[in-house]
């Protein structure tokens, strides 16, 4: 079994995420849609949970589990997937069309993916049950969730912070993607009283800390130096549609594909990008 | 039946490390205590908080454990249903989500305690299936069924406690099937859960009247067993559907459905909860009462003055 890297190299993340954004942004083309700005939101998140932190066995499997709670970013995951041979070039190739077998969101029982996710509020929840059943093994596997900032609004994703520390489940890793963009605008104009969030986390038990969601090297410290004991939350400031300069923070990208021209500007971005 | 089936979870507990009991601040009594303290790792209380206890039964499931989800049923199925749908169903878990007290059972506490519609709800879920038993007797066959299979996610429906033993004579369990509880002729009355007891109460006046009347538990509601129900539609003259259920959706319109589909020749009548909420209290016979499921009302509509 490989370790985690203890020296998390941030020059191969970079690296690594310009190309996972490249593969998305060469996808979008194949079909009409797809939520291109979600999944570039938490592309170092997901990059880093991946690669940084779960450990890898020599057949490619993982004693660790992935859970995109936030399941429609994950275009990300599925690129991911992809590199590491778990999805092949002709499943991504077949997203979203009849012959196909990736869809818009997660679905169970295709390989890679832990739950079928979509509907917002589930993931945590069935990560903590996964962590309890974990629990009992002789070499507990860790959870990784990546939840959007949207759905930390759901009753159900609280019922789930609050048993997550209650049953002390300290293998539980779990990310917010803190873009702080919703459908009708800025959750923090909408909820004021969201904020401050790292602070709810907090008083329901968890260790917390806050990050820049789109600095890879400080999401791997944070998460590799928590203390334990019980669940860890990453608060991750992020920036919808990060990397592609005309789609940072605009809505519409949250779902949009690009068109021709769109498209080839978001790749010179990408490219330029150091 | 609630301690039949905390007694039965308990043994099967101690046999499978892999079982686990997912409860929402309200546990059964008797052996459960047990379990809990044999087994605190494996009994997990979320509190009031349903949408968890699903999900968290989900993710045990997720890691090949074998969870059952506990509570009042109007709470394991309503309250959570898109969890239910979604984590449990669209997933095809082997989770066994129990509600307790279903029907009107929880006649005094109103209707946010009543499950009327639930036969129907569950119903409606693919993948879901739905095991209610009439007695003790079958609860404990049901719970070591649901504890040992692996097809999917069950809706176990159960009454509360006091229920009297119906199946002593019966033919042996087997899910998916028909359970003959009494042998007739003319008549053929079919029922499941604890409102099958008004069906054995029915069968007895209809022996008094010099009839002899057949009684079927249909305990595992869904899959139904088509085939069988069209036996009896075929073999008598009259078959009675008594159901605590509302009329859609549930034993009785698949009976009216089957008959239509075979153009059936026998009479049959069904009697199920009305279509409405009834803000009556007292007993859980006067609510069954309130909605027409007496004895001596179901005895009257069927010709037993």
């Amino acid at each position: 079994m490989t370790l985690p890297d203890n020296h998390f190299n941030t020059q191969l993340a970079r690296g690594r995420c310009r190309r996972y954004r490249r593969r998305i942004l060469d996808i979008s083309q194949q079909v009409p849609a797809l939520h291109i700005g979600s999944a570039y939101s938490c592309t170092e998140i997901v990059d880093c949970f991946y690669h940084g932190l779960m450990r890898h066995n020599a057949d490619g499997s993982s004693p660790d589990t992935f859970l995109m709670s936030k399941g429609h970013g994950c275009m990300i995951q599925y690129v991911i997937l992809e590199e590491y041979g778990v999805l092949s070039r002709a499943d991504l190739d077949g997203y979203c069309t009849p012959r196909g077998r990736l869809g818009v969101h997660p679905d169970y029982g295709t390989p890679g993916i832990a739950a079928a996710t979509g509907s917002l509020g589930h993931g945590l929840s069935m990560a903590c049950g996964m962590a309890l059943a974990e629990r009992s093994r002789k070499v507990p596997g860790i959870i990784y969730a990546v939840l959007s900032d949207g759905e930390v609004q759901e009753g159900s994703t609280w019922e789930a912070v609050l048993m997550a520390s209650s049953l002390g489940l300290d293998n539980i890793v779990a990310a917010v993607d803190n873009n702080d963009l919703q459908s009708l605008g800025r959750t923090s104009v909408t909820h004021r009283s969201f904020y401050p969030l790292a602070d709810k986390f907090q008083a329901f038990g968890w260790e917390v800390a806050e990050v820049d969601g789109h600095d890879s090297a400080a999401i791997f410290t944070a998460v590799a130096s928590r203390s334990g004991g019980g669940p860890f939350m990453l608060v991750a400031k992020t920036v919808k549609g990060k990397g592609v300069s005309y789609m940072e923070n605009v809505p519409i990208w949250h779902y949009r594909s690009p068109n021709q021209d769109e498209y080839r500007r978001a790749i010179d971005e990408l490219e330029m990008a150091p | 039946m609630r301690n039949t089936f905390a007694e039965t979870l308990y043994r099967e507990a101690m046999e499978n490390p892999d079982i686990y009991i997912v409860v929402a601040d309200i546990s059964p009594v008797g052996n459960m205590a047990k379990f809990s303290s044999e087994y605190p790792e494996r009994f997990i209380n979320v509190g009031v908080a349903e949408q968890s206890m699903i999900g968290i039964c989900a993710g045990l499931a997720l890691k090949g454990c074998q969870p059952f989800a506990y509570t009042i049923a109007t709470f394991s199925l309503y309250r959570p249903f898109e969890m239910v749908r979604d984590d449990l169903c669209y997933q095809n878990l082997p989770v066994t989500v129990v509600g307790m007290g279903a029907g009107v059972i929880y006649s005094d506490h109103g209707g946010t305690h009543h499950a009327m519609e639930d036969i129907a709800i569950a119903g409606a879920i693919p993948n879901m299936q739905i095991v209610a038993p009439c007695d003790p007797a079958e609860v404990a066959e049901a719970t070591r069924w649901c504890a040992r299979q692996k097809n999917g996610p069950v809706y176990l429906r159960l009454g509360k406690s006091g229920e009297p033993d119906l199946t002593k004579d019966a033919e042996p369990w087997a899910f998916g099937k028909l359970r003959r509880l009494r042998q007739g002729g003319d008549v053929c009355i079919l029922s499941y859960g604890v409102v099958a007891k008004t069906a054995i109460d029915l069968a007895d006046r209809f022996a008094a009247a010099g009839k002899s009347a057949a009684v079927y538990c249909c305990h595992t509601v869904k899959p139904l067993d088509c085939d069988g129900i069209i036996e009896l539609l075929k073999d008598h003259d009259h078959v009675i559907v008594i159901e605590e259920n509302v009329p859609q959706g549930g034993l009785a319109a698949q009976t009216k459905q089957l008959a239509w589909d075979i153009q059936a020749h026998c009479r049959l009548d069904t009697f199920t909860l009305q279509d409405h909420f009834i803000h009556n209290f007292g007993r859980h016979p006067d609510m069954l009462a309130a909605h027409g499921l007496s004895l001596a009302a179901i005895a009257k509509r069927v010709g037993l003055d």
